[in-house]
Order: structure tokens, then sequence, then C-alpha cells
């Protein structure tokens, strides 16, 4: 964005010089007041200035005046001077005796009279501004009523010189103004033609354009060999400012395609200097007339959107996948360059467009913004969407019936009141507490009348004596209190159907003492005490024969850490190796129960510490080709692997999953994490999709992210189909190198989103001049010094009561934040006047 | 002479000696016995809080004790309690021992007996300490045991004493016929014995308004006279001066009611007793010459060359209420208790630390430490010394017993929180602002920090030595203030527009409001020493005032925490948004680095899912993209909905704005 505005600021100053390059007469003071003989005399050759005569007394000029004196400053950087003559009252010559002429305005070029305006045509800067340039440049602006004339003009000028053609609803109009200011800088080069004629903007062919609002054309009739076909038109799709106009013309005049023999990144043309994007058709030397052709097609679609360069591979050695054809560049700083494979001219095009449109709809926001915020540059907007969201929700009332509402009085006895007391410690203030707070009570919901479990809360910031002695930290926590236990901290996502799961497991005892082989049987068949019955997580049985305690008590303390999060059962009677057998195991082992009971995996049990033990329970349990899910994906970024996923709109076909399935289960100590993504559940698939490929390729699509190394994403050939050879061919070419990535993920640090108020710098700046004691309204200060002399009473007492009411009358409601004696005042005022 | 050898032989040892069982010896042995030290504590009297058993005289405490705040945290009620000592036992709590706004001081001493005898505290009352003296010892903690003597001669040796004696010997000036003058200590508090009379009152502080008051409507008429003129409280924001529950006669002098107000130097008075027993006021210049005893017709009186002098009318009675002053007859020579300069020099000279200037390991706490902060903040009063004397029993602690100032450590992400909790509920910066500070520790990278409670930021460049703790990458100094010049007896404090409502103009808040100071690097001493006049602290690398609040309610959550956040992130160079666990996906597949608040929550399996409606807000709001599949049904481009959502957003804004010019109090 910064480098738009740069690119605007340059402008701009572009034209100020070219303005203010011409000689300037009396630069300092803008309005002359001569006397007719001064005035007469000092009329130099080839100067313009425009004068108006008045007699000493004539009130009715004086809206007039106004406005006449704040144009001089802009006519003044054309060289025109403008000058009130005031007419001696005898005297009765040309332009003071007549009292008609008193009432007119006189542009002068040298001595010779060029016109004269009434002064009602002269209402505002604008028009004035844009009445003397249109007589002086009447050479270079012609002005034209029908439609034959503007084909005459057209039939001098092809072949020659490009015609910019202009409609305006009025002269003397902003836009009349900003053509005419245009024209005074680049007449020369261009033919400007002006018309006020709506038919007549008809008749150019422009399909239905709105005639109460100005029209630019810039006809390119310097490359129109046809003299039957009327010359090439491009619109300014902008509203008529000078800057507009300027920023138009300069794209109208750079080269339709740019032959570009250099890193792309490193170009720099026209348009994006005016925060244009740039377009790259991807030449070789094979193709390279059918694509200048394509390239200049898109140029002439592109015209005064987007710049469009031809790129040679053959001479720049690109680093990107050999299908690429087209480049984007955006005038963005620090926006890498896109690379795309794109079927035909359109997609280019819509592809421009979009992104102008977007581009527009921010521009348009910020300027919005801009005027209303200026100097503040949004930082009192909301940018945390947690905090936006719960303040937007403020108002809706949540459902909380079902948690008990806990104090430092009620606290304990409560805990002692239901087998077993969720907690939600929170603190009413803090967003991602209250946020959490509504999946609470959505949880509250889902356990409606589950025996034994009471869910309740406790506000920090009411009570915050037990939320230090309960050793809560941070907002929000919940803690499940067991009677005769030590409480649990929840651990997991803060979601409503983590947290209830959580819960429900939490019920059981984990691990779960199994007495029988048959109960031991029915666990691994999914056969599971009621309370977990409506669960549908995997099943894990620790087998262990009596002797070998210390596994059994690294995976009893095991269970204690995931307590709530797995489902874990054991079985340590006599016949423990009967059962183990079954699965041609022997105790200790673990019996790994996936989908009721369908499959079961044993995993032989060493010496292991309690967390290894965790460790390598939390591993068994992942999935070997898993839905990747909002929810689950940082279990899978745990094991540091790159990723290659399947993003699918719905559910992956048979044929593709079992062909993922072979791939992950083939790969050697699975070097990768092979995943799919179901769009229709994960929506925000389509988000990731879009940054890697800048727009959503044919789906499904299978990508390699390095996830952890670098961040390079590649896509698998979309012609190829996903089978395990295909992808582990694919696979062997990009660790060889040999295929370039699509993107990459982006490096960039979180930094502050928003600058902060530099109050150290405002201080600065307000201490020197003001030693405080003034920083004060002024208007406070008679009345933090009362008169002493009791002389003065009746004089100073009249102020106070006068300032006070100016007070009221002068800040009407700004006062809700301020103190209750503003409020106050405002009872008094109405007082006051139910008492006049 | 036998005795008192063995008495010497037999000298009682403790770690700790306080003198003093008032309420910051009561205090300050509280945290001994709950750290488990080695202490004792010394009381005169029979019984705690023995000043209170006298004093005030006419015994209304102008302490608040607020029964009602309308909340429940117990913390933020202790900003509103001006009486309780700090403790685990709920019982004491001083509003369950006075009903009163302004309680009685006789619930006072029942307070402090209880507070004693609950808490088990070791006082042993009776013992006057009479003589304290140093012993050099290379093994002693800080170089020398101090040795007390009692009215008994009975010795004790201690290795660290805090000196808790608050101010009780009576201020008084001396001036011919200054015989003739009541003292405040002993003047009558029945009104009906000052019936029909005139009365001059020398001083102007709280008691000498507090004894006008008392006899205001029975007297022919008050004068009040003394140096400086009068400071009220609410000019001044500081409890100790003249508060408005006493300030009656400021009335009857203002409505010309016959009282009146004087401004000149007592040491420049004479008073005269004529035959009838009336007092009339004189100089002690036209006395300088004369011989007293010559009669009273001989002396020459103001009226006599200025027939309109002001106190030209005789008075039945003149009472001195001058204040206090600090007991500095008992420490030896050698401990080099000095008196203050200037307005603190009833007050021993000590450091920000509250260790004596003179003699290392005596800290002097409660009444007498208020040098430190005196006209200024609440160091003189309970509400203020009860923080001060935990501050220096953790000083204690750190120095004598290796126990580092109490911390906890948190997560980057909670750096907002942590800031937000504390301003709105700590009592401590609340009463001592300006003086008790909360330090933020950052730790390496910014990815966690430590947080310090109530550090005196007078000693703030001896941090690391002083707690035990490191300051290496950085701080953050949370302190309440006052807007500069806001306070002073001559301001005037009820002018228009004295409220700012708008963040952005915070750094000009008048009331009592956050202000949070960064530093890469610890201040040093010398940069202590230079800072500018009126600041607290020196020039930081970068400075946050939470704008002030009518509520003293700092948690909205555009006015104060955006601000805050914003000054947080630009210190530590980060963002520190919260994040729904879905955006946190995104950037996990999108972003080779994370947000804080995703590193620390989504990726450790803590991510905030958020409900439906949640995430809906945010998608209105703009600052969530909805993906869902309707928008990407291959004819309406995707930015089409992203344009809507924009659309949406501007409603809201152009909604919203007219309110935010509602809150601006400080129109520029």
């Amino acid at each position: 964005m910064s480098n738009q505005e740069d690119s605007w600021v340059s402008s701009f100053v572009f034209l100020h010089l070219c303005a203010s390059s011409i000689p300037i007469l009396g630069s300092t003071v803008l309005l002359q007041e001569l006397s007719p003989q001064h005035y007469f005399s000092g009329l130099e050759a080839g100067r313009a200035s425009l004068a108006f005569f008045t007699h000493q007394a004539s009130p009715g000029a004086q809206p007039f005046l106004e406005q006449i004196e704040s144009s001089a400053e802009v006519l003044q950087d054309y060289g025109i001077s403008v000058v009130k003559v005031n007419c001696p009252k005898e005297d009765a010559s040309r332009y003071c005796g007549k009292e008609n002429a008193l009432r007119k305005a006189y542009l002068f070029r040298g001595n010779i009279l060029i016109r004269e305006f009434p002064t009602d045509a002269l209402f505002d800067v604008n028009s004035i501004v844009a009445n003397v340039l249109f007589a002086l440049l009447f050479n270079e602006v012609k002005y034209v009523e029908t439609l034959a004339d503007l084909q005459n003009i057209e039939n001098v000028l092809r072949g020659k010189s490009n015609m910019v053609f202009a409609y305006v609803p009025a002269t003397g109009t902003a836009e009349h103004r900003a053509v005419m200011e245009a024209a005074f800088v680049y007449g020369t080069i261009h033919q400007f033609v002006l018309t006020t004629e709506a038919a007549l903007l008809k008749a150019t062919g422009n399909d239905g354009p709105d005639v109460s609002s100005a029209w630019l054309l810039f006809c390119h009739c310097q490359r129109a060999t046809d003299p039957a076909q009327p010359c090439r038109r491009t619109a300014l799709g902008q509203p008529l400012t000078l800057l507009n106009i300027h920023r138009h013309l300069k794209l109208m005049g750079a080269p339709l395609v740019t032959e570009v023999a250099e890193d792309p990144e490193k170009v720099s043309t026209v348009h994006l200097q005016l925060g244009l994007p740039l377009v790259f058709i991807l030449s070789q030397k094979e193709t390279y007339e059918a694509d200048r052709r394509t390239a200049e097609f898109v140029a002439w679609q592109l015209l005064g959107k987007a710049g469009v360069a031809l790129l040679s591979r053959d001479i720049v050695d690109l680093n990107v996948l050999h299908q690429s054809n087209v480049a984007l560049k955006t005038p963005d700083e620090g926006v890498p360059i896109q690379y795309l494979v794109l079927e035909d001219t359109d997609e280019v095009i819509t592809l421009v467009e979009d992104k102008t449109k977007v581009k527009q709809i921010q521009e348009e926001e910020e300027e919005q913004e801009d005027e209303d915020e200026k100097e503040n540059n949004n930082q009192d907007i909301q940018d945390d969407q947690v905090v936006e969201a719960v303040s937007r929700d403020k108002k809706q009332e949540l459902p909380l019936e079902q948690v008990l509402v806990l104090t430092e009085e009620t606290f304990h006895s409560s805990l002692s009141e239901a087998a077993r007391t969720v907690v939600l410690f929170y603190a009413s203030w803090e967003a991602v507490s209250l946020a959490v707070l509504r999946s609470y009570s959505e949880v509250a919901d889902h356990l409606k009348g589950t025996p034994g479990v009471l869910l309740s809360r406790v506000n920090c910031w009411d009570w915050p004596g037990i939320c230090t002695q309960e050793n809560v930290t941070q907002f929000p926590t919940v803690k499940i209190y067991q009677k005769g236990e030590k409480s649990v901290t929840y651990d997991g996502m803060w979601g409503t159907d983590e947290l209830t799961s959580f819960i429900i497991l939490s019920r059981v005892s984990c691990p779960l003492k199994l007495a029988t082989m048959e109960e031991a049987e029915g666990y691994l068949r999914g056969e599971f005490p009621a309370e977990l019955s409506s669960h549908h997580h995997p099943a894990l049985l620790g087998v262990f024969s009596t002797a070998t305690s210390e596994a059994r008590e690294a995976f009893e303390a095991a269970g204690n850490v995931l307590s709530g999060h797995v489902k874990m059962g054991m079985y340590l009677e006599d016949d423990a190796l009967a059962l183990s057998r079954k699965y041609s195991m022997s105790p200790p082992a673990l019996l790994l129960a996936r989908s009721r009971g369908r499959s079961v995996e044993g995993i032989a049990l060493s010496k292991q510490s309690v967390q290894d033990m965790v460790q390598m329970i939390r591993y068994e349990l992942l999935d070997i080709f898993p839905e990747i899910t909002v929810q689950n994906l940082p279990q899978y970024l745990q094991l540091t692997k790159p990723f290659l996923i399947l993003f699918s709109d719905g559910d992956i076909n048979q044929m593709e999953s079992e062909e993922m399935l072979k791939l992950a289960k083939g790969s050697p100590q699975q070097a990768f994490v092979a995943c799919w993504l179901n769009l229709k559940k994960t929506p925000v698939g389509f988000g990731i999709l879009r940054v890697y490929f800048a727009t959503v390729p044919s789906l499904p699509v299978l990508v390699w992210v390095n996830l952890h190394a670098g961040g390079q994403v590649f896509k698998f050939p979309p012609e190829q189909s996903i089978t395990e050879v295909n992808v582990l061919s694919w696979l062997e070419k990009l660790r060889a190198g040999l295929e370039t990535p699509s993107s990459t993920m982006s490096e960039e640090d979180w930094k502050p989103p928003l600058p902060a108020y530099d109050f150290l710098q405002m201080m600065d700046t307000a201490m020197p001049e003001l030693p405080l004691h003034n920083s004060h309204r002024p208007g406070d200060m008679p009345a933090q010094h009362p008169p002493k002399s009791p002389g003065g009473d009746t004089a100073m007492r009249e102020e106070p009561s006068q300032q006070t009411m100016a007070e009221k009358v002068g800040s009407p409601g700004r006062d809700l934040r301020g103190t209750a004696p503003r409020l106050a005042a405002r009872e008094k005022q109405g007082k006051r006047h139910s008492e006049l | 002479a036998l005795c008192a050898l063995s008495g010497a032989a037999a000298v009682l040892y403790h770690d700790y000696c306080v003198l003093g069982a008032g309420p910051a010896g009561l205090q300050a042995a509280y945290f001994l016995q709950q750290a488990g030290r080695d202490y004792v504590v010394f009381e005169r009297s029979h019984a705690p809080g023995s000043f209170f058993a006298l004093y005030p005289r006419h015994r209304k405490l102008i302490s608040i004790n607020k029964q009602y705040t309308g909340k429940s945290n117990s913390e933020f009620n202790l900003r509103h309690d001006w009486n309780s000592l700090l403790s685990h036992d709920r019982r004491l709590l001083f509003r369950h021992y006075s009903r009163d706004f302004f309680p009685q001081a006789d619930a006072m001493v029942r307070y402090l007996e209880d507070f004693a005898s609950l808490l088990e505290l070791r006082v042993q009352y009776n013992t006057a300490i009479i003589h304290v003296t140093l012993e050099r010892n290379g093994q002693a903690w800080n170089g020398h045991y101090f040795l007390l003597t009692d009215q008994d001669r009975k010795n004790y040796k201690c290795s660290s004493l805090l000196v808790a004696t608050g101010t009780w010997v009576p201020n008084v000036v001396n001036f011919p016929g200054s015989e003739y003058v009541e003292g405040y200590e002993t003047v009558s508090i029945n009104p009906e014995d000052f019936a029909g009379q005139t009365v001059l009152i020398l001083g102007r502080g709280n008691s000498a308004f507090e004894t006008a008051e008392n006899i205001l409507g029975v007297t022919n008429f008050i004068h009040m006279v003394s140096r400086s003129r009068v400071r009220l409280s609410w000019a001044t924001h500081y409890v100790g001066d003249l508060r408005a529950i006493n300030n009656g006669l400021l009335d009857t002098y203002q409505l010309k009611s016959l009282d009146g107000l004087l401004e000149g130097d007592l040491e420049d008075l004479a008073i005269v007793k004529d035959k009838k027993g009336k007092l009339h006021i004189t100089l002690r210049f036209y006395l300088e010459n004369r011989n007293i005893s010559a009669g009273i017709d001989s002396i020459t009186f103001p009226q006599d060359e200025l027939d309109n002098f002001a106190t030209r009318a005789p008075y039945d009675r003149v009472i001195r209420c001058l204040g206090w002053k600090f007991d500095f007859s008992i420490y030896n020579r050698s401990l080099r208790m000095m008196p203050g300069k200037g307005n603190i020099k009833k007050y021993p000279q000590i450091k920000p630390s509250y260790e004596s200037r003179g003699t290392r390991g005596l800290f002097v706490l409660g009444t007498a430490s208020h040098s430190v902060d005196f006209r200024k903040s609440a160091g003189g009063f309970i509400h203020g010394f009860r923080y001060t004397t935990r501050a220096v029993h953790r000083l204690l602690e750190n120095r004598h017993h290796g126990v580092p100032w109490p911390s906890t450590v948190y997560p980057i992400t909670q750096l907002t929180n942590s800031i937000i909790k504390r301003v709105n509920e700590a009592s401590g910066l609340y009463q001592m602002f300006s003086v008790l500070a909360d330090i933020i520790l950052l730790r390496e990278n910014a990815t966690a920090f430590e947080y310090l409670e109530e550090y005196p930021i007078g000693v703030l460049a001896e941090l690391e030595m002083q707690t035990g703790r490191k300051a290496s990458s950085g701080l953050f100094v949370i302190i309440m203030e006052y807007g500069r010049n806001f306070s002073g007896a001559d301001k005037d404090v009820f002018y228009y527009n004295r409220a700012v409502g708008e963040a952005q103009h915070a750094w000009q808040s008048n009331f009592l409001h956050p202000v949070i100071y960064y530093y890469k690097r610890l201040p040093t001493e010398r940069e202590m020493k230079l800072r500018p006049p009126e600041w607290p602290l020196p020039r930081p690398d970068a400075i946050h005032h939470i704008v002030e609040d009518f509520l003293t309610d700092w948690t909205a959550p555009n006015a104060h925490i955006l601000p805050l956040r914003r000054f947080l992130e630009n210190c530590l160079s980060t963002d520190l948004r919260n994040f729904f666990a879905e955006s946190c996906f995104l950037f996990a597949f999108t972003r080779q680095k994370l947000p804080p608040f995703c590193q620390q929550g989504y990726m450790r399996m803590q991510g905030l899912v958020g409900s439906k409606g949640l995430r809906r807000h945010a998608v209105q709001a703009g600052l969530l993209q909805d993906y869902t599949p309707t928008d990407f049904s291959g004819d309406t481009p995707p930015e089409s909905h992203h344009r809507s959502q924009d659309q949406l957003l501007r409603d809201q804004v152009i909604s919203v704005r007219p309110l935010q010019h509602l809150v601006n109090a400080k129109d520029e």
C-alpha cells in the first residue's frame, strides 16, 4: 500500500512541478490591487491576467470577490495573475465607467482582451479556473457538438497522435476544471476534445453511460491505421479528478507490452509504480510469436488495469514449475510473485480484475477510514477476533442455568456434594474466558442429566481468593474435582465436544481395572461401562502378568496423565498370558482396539518411564491416514514431519483412500504424515489452497508441504492419477529437487498489527511550552483564580455562569465517560429551563 | 549490680525485634510469624495500639470503613477499607468491628487486640525499650547486633530491628506565654467546657480542625493560626491533609460566622494573660526589651499601632494542636537516627527501602516511615503501610533467608491479562500509588514473564539484589498516578473537562490511573537520581497510560485493553492478539511462524475452538474469513463474499461511530 501512496505522491509532485515551472507574477501577493493606470501600463506581452474593476463601495460583488481571491493562488500556478482594479470615482473609461462592466471579469493576454466573463459564470474556484483555462487553451482543447466534428478530428489525428475525449455534463464544474488542468499539462502531447453533449457521448458507443457523470476516453489514434475503424478507446474507470486523469494518461503512454529479460522480482514498470499489478506472460523461444500475440491481446484487455510484460524463460532462469505460464506481481511490497498455470486469457483477466476489485474496496474503505480517523490510524478499532466476537455477543444472555455459580462461601461445600465437580475458573472481563464460557454452557447442555457430574464456575474477578488458592494462574482454567482425589486440570482444546468428552471419560477411572477374561475381551470388542458407551475412541488395554509390576506402575501412572483423553483398561489376572497369546503377544503388552474391536493391534511393553509411556500411547493412537481437522492438527504437527495432504471436496473416494493408505503404511519410518482434508467439514482448507495457489485448483488436489523445514508447497500434477506408484515417483522427484515449489509458506514474523499511542512523544511535544498548569482549557483560567477584590465581584459573577452555559451548550453529549459533575451540569441546565 | 550482671549474661536473643505493637508493629509481626521467623514485639503498654487508646481525642477516626462497594472481590474491597491489616483470617476485617463509615477509635483498639491474640502474635507487653545501641560483630547479619534495654534494665539482642513506634511525641512551640497553652493531648473534649468562650487554636491539621469541630457550636468564636495555608485533602489527594469531615470551621469562616483562619509564624507569637485571665496576643518582638513582670499595662500590643489588628480580641483559651513527631531519644548516637530535613523533620531519615540511612539492618515501619511519601501517598497510614510493611518483609526474606521476592511465571499470552487483573483489583498499587509498583520481568525472547507485586520503586535500580530475581531482558513497571500538577493545595480540582475520556489522550488523565513504564534494561542508580522532577521513575523507553476511569474499572475492551495490548505489542515487537483455533489452523499451514497465542495454545492442543455464534460474530466483524463452500460456486468470485463482510463491518462501524463522540470528554 505504501508503495502505491508513494507513487501517488510522486505523480502529484510531478504535476505541481509542471505547473510551477511557468513563471509566476507577484509571488507574494496573490490578489493584486491596482489602479487602472497601473494595471494597463504593467501588462506584459504574452502574460495572461484576469482583471475585474470595482469602485470602492460595490457591495454586490462581495461573494464573487471571495471566490476570486481563493482562485488567485491556483491561477497563479498557471501563470495567470488576478488583479483587482480600483476605479477612481470620477473615472468613466471603458472598464470603469459603465455600470455593466463592473459585473464582469476580463481576461487579458498581454494587453489583448481575450474574453469577458459575467461574474455569475464565475461562481466558485472550480468555475473560475475551468473557464479561464478554457479560454486560454482555446487551441489545445477543441470543443465539439456533433459526432461529425468528433470524427473529423479523429480522422485528422489518425496515425499521428492520440486524443483525449472528455464529456462533462456542464462547464464550470470540478470535472471540467480537472480536464482543463490536465489539458494545460498534456495539451501539447495529446489532442483534447471536450463536449457537453450527452448525445455525443452516447454516439461514441459507450454502452449506456450515465450522462449525469463526467466521462473521459483515451483514443489510441496514433496506432490506428484503418481509416474505416474508429480509434480504440480506453475509458477512465475512476472519477474525473486531475490525479486520476494524469494517472490514466501515464498508463496510456506506457508501452503496451514490456519485454523483460531480468529477474521479475526486480522488474518495475509504470504500472507497479502507480499501484497496479503487472502480469508476466512466460514465453519460450519456440512459442515467442504466439506468446507475443497473447500478451498484446491481454494487454488491450487490461489496459488501464494492469501492465503486461513478456518474460522470456530462455533468458531468465526461473525457479518455478515448468508448466507455469503466467506470473502476477502486485505492487504491494513483500508479496512474492505468484506463478500460475492458466488455461486461457480470460483467466488472466479475471484474476487481475478480481484483484483490483478487492483492492478498490480496500482503498475505498481506507479512504473512508482515513477521512474519519486521519490521526490515529485505526488504532482504536478492535482487531482481535476473539475480543470483538465476544463483545458483539455480550448482549446475548447465556443459557447458564445448568452451571452452578460458586462463591468463596460455597466453593468447598459444593465440591463435597457431587461425586465429581467440574469448575470453570474465568474472569468476567477476559475475552478468551468468556468465549470458553459459551462453549461451557453448551457442554452443560450436553451433559444435562448425567449423574454424578456437577458443572460449576467461579468468576475470579469476584473471588480472587479461591482462584489463588486453587492455583489458577491463567484464564480460563477448568478443573475436575473428585471426592477424595487430587483435582485434574483440563489441558485439551477449548471446544464443546472436546470438553464434553473429557468430562465423560474422566468419570471412569483410568486405567479401568478389568476383573475377568470375558470383561477384558468384551472391552476390546467395544463393550464399555455404561458411562462410556456413547463414546467412540479407540480403546487401549494393558495386559500384565502380576509379576511385571514395573511396567504396570508406569502404565497406571500414564493412565493418570491421560485420564480424560484416552480410554484405557488394564487386565492383570492370572490368565493374562492366555489373553495376550490370542493376539500373539506376551505380557506386558498393550492391545489397541480401533473401530470397536474390528482390528486389534498388539504392542510389546518394555521398561519405560511414565513419560515415554505417555508419549508412546499418544503416538500409537494417531491414525495412519487421518482426516485432518482444526481440532486434531496439533497432534500430528507434533511429529514435526512434512505433510502429504489430499484436499478433497467432501469424502475421498475409495480408490484414493486405499492408495493413500498404502502409501502411508509403506513409507519408511513414516517419514511424512499422509492425511486428507475434507473441505466440506473444514472449509478453512479453501483458505489454505488460496494461499498456496492463489486460486482454488481443481479438486481433489494432493499437496506436499514441508511444514517444518523451509515451508515449500508442491502440487501433485493434476493430470496424473493418485496412485501409490505415481505419488512415490513424484516424491522421488521432490526429494531429488527436480520439482519446483508452487509456493512457499511466508516466513514473516508476527509483528504488532498497529502502532501504539506514543505518549512519550506527546509528552515531549506538550511539555516544553506548557508548564501543565496551562493545560486546562483556556476558559477555565478565570474561574481558577476568583477575584479577591470585593469591588470586582459583580462584574465577575456574570462570567463564570456564561462560561458554564457555553460549556454545556458547546459539548452536547460528550460527557458519558467523563465525570458525574458533567452529567449533573446537564440536569441543572434542564432545571433552569423549566424555571424559565 | 549482680542482678544487672546476670541479666546481661542472659541476654535474650531474637532474629527480629519489633518496637511497638501498633498497627505497623503487628502487621510486621504477622508476616514474620507466617514466615516462621524468630521475632518478638515490644510494647510499652499493656495492650496493642496504645496511641488509639488516647487519640484521636474526639474518638472519630478519619479512615474510611466502607461496608459496601457492590463487589465481592476481597482485594478490591481493601481499596476502600482503610483500617484492616493484612492477614489470611477473614474475621480480621475491620468491617466486622464497626459499621461506621468513620469508625470510633475504640473499635480500632479492639481490632488490634484481636489481631494480636487471634493470630497469636508474640508481643511482649509492658516492655518499654528505653535504649538501643549496637554491638559490633562480624558474624552478625549486618555486622552488628542491636542491643535493647527496657525499663527494668533487661537486655535484648537482635539481628534486625524493626522500628514501628509511630510518631507520638507532641510537637510543641516555645514562645513567651506558651505556658498558658493547653495541649491537644489533655484539653477537655467536653464542649460544655467551652460554652461562651473565645478560643484560639494553634495548628491547622486534622487534630486542630477536629478540636474546632467539637466546640464550634458553643464558642463565641474560634480562630486558628498556623504558618502555612490550609491544605484540603480533596485538592491535594493526600489523606493526611484536612479532610472534609473535619472542615466545618472553613464553612463558618467563609460564611462570615465569626470563626476565622490566620496565617502567621507561631515562633513570633507571644501570649499575655491579663488580670481577668484573658489571653492577649502580641508579638515576641514587642516583648523583647521588656520585663513581663512589670505588668500587663506596660506591654505593647499590635493594636496599639494598628487598631484593626486581627487578633486584638482577647481569648479565653489557647489550644495547641500541632501534631506529633518520632521519638528519637532512645537511640544511641552510634545508630545515627537523624531527623529528616524540612517538612519531614518529624520522621527519621530512611532510604526508599525503609532501611535507616544511619544503620544497616534497622528498618522503620508504619507512620514513622512516612518520609518516603510524605504529602503524596498513604505510607503514613494503615491502608498504606500495611503494604510497605509487607514489602519490607519481602526484602528481609530475600536478604537474610534467601527467599526471593514471590513471583509467578506466566506465558506471554497472559501479559495483558495479568496487568488488567492487577490494575483493577490490587489495593497496594492503589493506596501506595507512585510508591509501590508491580514489576514484570521479561524472560528471554519474551515468550514468558515473571510477575512481582508491590515492589518499592525507590529501589528499582537495586531490584536484582533486593529480590533475587533477574531482570536481563527488559521490564515493565506498573504504577498508579494522578495527573501531574492536578493535585495541590491551590489547585482547582473541579474545573470543566478535568476528566479524560479518550484513550488517545490518556496521558493527560488527572485522576488516579494506571501507568506502565517500559525499560529495555533496569534503570541505574544514577538514572534514578537524575529522573525528571515530579517523575516517580526515570524516563522509560516507552510509556503507557490507561485512561482514567470514572468507575476505576479498567476492563473496557476498546478503551482500556486494546491500547494496552498495542503498547505491549510494540514494546515486545510481537502480535498479542487472540485467535480462534481455525485461524491458528490456517496459520499453521500457511505461515512458518505462529503468533504467541497459537504457539502457546493451539499448538499445545489448547486451541480456542469457540462457539458457532462467536465465530459468526468474528466473521461479521471481518476478522475471520468464512470459507464455507457456498461462496465458492464458480460464478461468483470468492471476493464478493469478502466484500459483503466488509460491507457488514462498515455498517457496524458506522452505527458505532456516533457513540465514540458521546464518550469523548476531552474535546480538542
